[in-house]
């Protein structure tokens, strides 16, 4: 449903109905979304871009809405202004999906400075939906100086947000799992900062020794080298060059209780440090080549593919298929002549 | 291509606490392909208003049992106009005394819902009222 058309001077000077309006085109691929992000794209490239992942119940929303509240709370200085993007699963079975993020970040209604879009996953399975990326673009240019992306419940292996964000906090709680645990492969890799939520609770203080012992394994310049090495291999083998270690950032391990607002001012320094360590250490520009270079793969891949499927006869297709499914021909030869 | 899901808000506005309607009904939209976004108890029609524009959504449902609704309703309406969103649907499910119904369908509100409505009407509804 088409409701106005898409004005990109409105959307930059603050009018949060276009701004809106906009990202549903974007999310929903329609026409107008192209548009859209050819002429935001030059102005985007500004705003820091921090993810906020871990398990289902750590209570991400609610320290998302308590960073927001802090970084907005009258103070000197220029407040910052942010945007909020909720990630919440769609339903497989019904393609439905209840987006409740909100329910957490009543305190920032009212604030004008603040903008908060819930996203329904629609089958991306990375912890974000497959346009999430994309309303960074919008929303960077939108002149929001912060955006946090809070992931769906993320387990161990959605950790397509560190390839988006330039500071990924994952969220922990007590409670969840032993030391084991906390070494195994997956989300604590893709850590910057880590948070133990809901320290009040019994056992926070040993969640949060576990994930220091985990840490302390492979301390130094070598565990950074290693685990990153590893983790970006696997997310994108063509771009080992991905892997940009963090020497001289020794990632934090946080005791919070979000719900009181304990140790949330301890964190938004250490996002802030983080910001300054990336852009000091050169590794901000590193990342944002990185993302871009991933953005501009994958639209090759896109573009080679609808290419290839204006070439190809649907005839041939059929003829290969058919011998594949006799058995008489690899599905790889099939392809080779066929793309050839 | 991704066709275009029906988005849905629905809100408790006013003091009342009980919302078992309003989590039945955003369970049943999403079981129907919706996508629902709740935003919980006492919100206020700023609020209300400032959820929907954010979101986009195409419709919103607001769950009133407090005998509250000939002053929220009206307040809700003028917020989200104020904000340009005209075109966006509105109903109101929850305690509603027949008597008062007709004045909240004059004001903009395409249906009322009382204690045991069928949630596949309420889905027929909103799909008629969306894509008429």
């Amino acid at each position: 449903m088409m409701k106005s058309s898409f004005n990109p001077v409105a959307i930059r000077q603050g009018d949060r109905l276009a701004l809106s309006r906009a990202l549903s085109a974007v999310e929903n691929d329609m026409p107008a979304s192209r548009e859209i992000l050819e002429a935001l794209f030059p102005h985007a490239g500004k705003a820091h871009l921090v993810g906020i992942t871990g398990a289902t119940g750590t209570g991400k929303s609610t320290l998302v809405n308590q960073v927001a509240k802090t970084l907005r709370m009258p103070n000197t200085g220029e407040l910052p202004r942010i945007a909020i993007i909720a990630v919440d699963p769609t339903s497989p079975f019904t393609g439905g999906a209840l987006l409740g993020d909100r329910i957490r970040m009543n305190d920032l209604s009212g604030d004008q400075g603040i903008f908060i879009r819930s996203m329904a996953s629609r089958g991306a399975l990375g912890g974000l939906a497959h346009n999430t990326a994309a309303f960074t673009t919008v929303l960077d240019a939108a002149g929001f100086d912060l955006i946090l992306i809070e992931t769906v419940g993320a387990g161990q292996a959605e950790v397509e947000i560190a390839e988006l964000a330039h500071t990924v906090i994952v969220v922990e709680a007590p409670g969840l799992g032993d030391d084991i645990q906390a070494i195994k492969a997956g989300i604590l890799e893709i850590a910057d900062i880590l948070v133990v939520n809901k320290s009040d609770r019994p056992g926070a203080e040993n969640t949060a020794l576990a994930l220091q012992s985990m840490l302390s394994l492979a301390d130094g310049n070598q565990r950074s080298q290693v685990s990153g090495k590893h983790m970006r291999q696997s997310l994108s083998k063509k771009s080992p060059e991905n892997a940009p270690a963090m020497p001289g950032w020794k990632i934090p391990v946080l005791q919070v209780t979000a719900t009181q607002g304990d140790g949330v001012v301890g964190l938004i320094e250490k996002i802030h440090d983080h910001k300054e360590y990336l852009l000091s250490s050169g590794l901000w520009q590193v990342k944002e080549a990185n993302r871009l270079r991933r953005d501009l793969e994958a639209i090759i891949k896109d573009l080679l593919v609808q290419k290839w499927e204006r070439k190809v006869d649907s005839k041939q297709f059929e003829t290969a298929l058919s011998e594949v499914t006799q058995r008489a021909l690899t599905p790889l030869k099939a392809a080779e002549s066929l793309v050839n | 291509m991704t066709e275009r899901k029906i988005r849905v808000l629905i809100a408790k506005p006013g003091l009342d606490g009980h919302d078992r309607g309003a989590k039945v009904i955003a369970r049943a939209l999403r079981d129907s392909g919706m996508e629902v976004i709740y935003t919980g108890l006492r919100q206020t029609p700023e609020m209300i208003a400032e959820a929907a524009l954010q979101e986009d959504v195409d419709v919103v449902g607001l769950s009133i049992l407090s005998g509250a609704h000939n002053a929220l309703v009206p307040s809700v309406l003028k917020k989200m106009h104020e904000y340009g969103l005209k075109d966006v649907k509105v109903f109101v499910g929850g305690i509603v005394p027949k008597e008062d119904i007709p004045n909240l369908l004059s004001q903009g509100v395409y249906a009322v819902y009382g204690p045991g409505t069928d949630t596949r009407h309420v889905i027929e509804d909103i799909n008629q009222a969306v894509n008429p």
